[in-house]
């Protein structure tokens, strides 16, 4: 069970870094940046376990692939973007980690601006 | 996954703080500065190593090339 080491390890991440929070703030900020880094670390050979039975899926229903890579960037896009923002917010920054959130959002609209014209697209040749 | 890290950061992080307040007393307000400033950049340099593995590995779990 992968779940126990996980919790166990963030409870005690988070004991040290109230330790550290007082008199170091900055070292406190480290310290749960790397638990939440290892945490991810962690949780990888399932996600690939995961998008390769995605991949397996598209390919056997011939789906196009750009379509689900780009579904994977737009994932890998908001992980990334929410992980920059909350730890921002840790720190106490909300505003640098709102303007990282506005980057993500942007970014994902500009994957998203293909698909949209390939609907569109497969829309208006339904009208008769 | 090595947690020797987590509290390699620990260990200095409180290795600092203790450090700085015998410097305080000790009256060297300047080189606890200095030894703030050496720890952050060793932690840096330290999780700067993991992030680079972070963004590698999305990179290619999520195949983004």
């Amino acid at each position: 069970m992968e779940l126990v080491p996980i919790a166990g390890l963030g409870l005690a991440v988070t004991i040290l870094v109230l330790l550290l929070r007082e008199d170091r703030p900055e070292l406190a900020l480290l310290l749960s940046l790397t638990a939440g880094i290892m945490i991810f670390l962690l949780l990888m050979d399932r996600i690939a376990t995961v998008f390769n039975l995605l991949q397996q899926l598209a390919w056997r229903a011939n789906l196009d692939l750009l379509y689900l890579n780009t579904v994977l960037r737009i994932v890998a896009i908001a992980y990334i973007a929410q992980f920059g923002a909350q730890i921002c917010r840790d720190a106490g920054e909300s505003a640098i980690g709102g303007k990282i959130e506005l980057a993500g959002k942007i970014m994902i609209m500009f994957l998203a601006v293909p698909m949209l014209l390939v609907i569109l697209d497969s829309v208006l040749q339904l009208l008769p | 996954m090595d947690f020797d890290l987590i509290f390699k950061i620990a260990g200095i992080g409180i290795l600092i703080s203790i450090l700085n307040t015998v410097l305080h007393q000790a009256g060297k307000q300047e080189q606890a500065q200095m030894l703030t400033l050496a720890g952050v950049v060793i932690v840096l340099l330290m999780v700067v190593q993991l992030l680079s593995q972070l963004f590698t590995a999305v990179r290619t779990v999520f195949r983004i090339y």
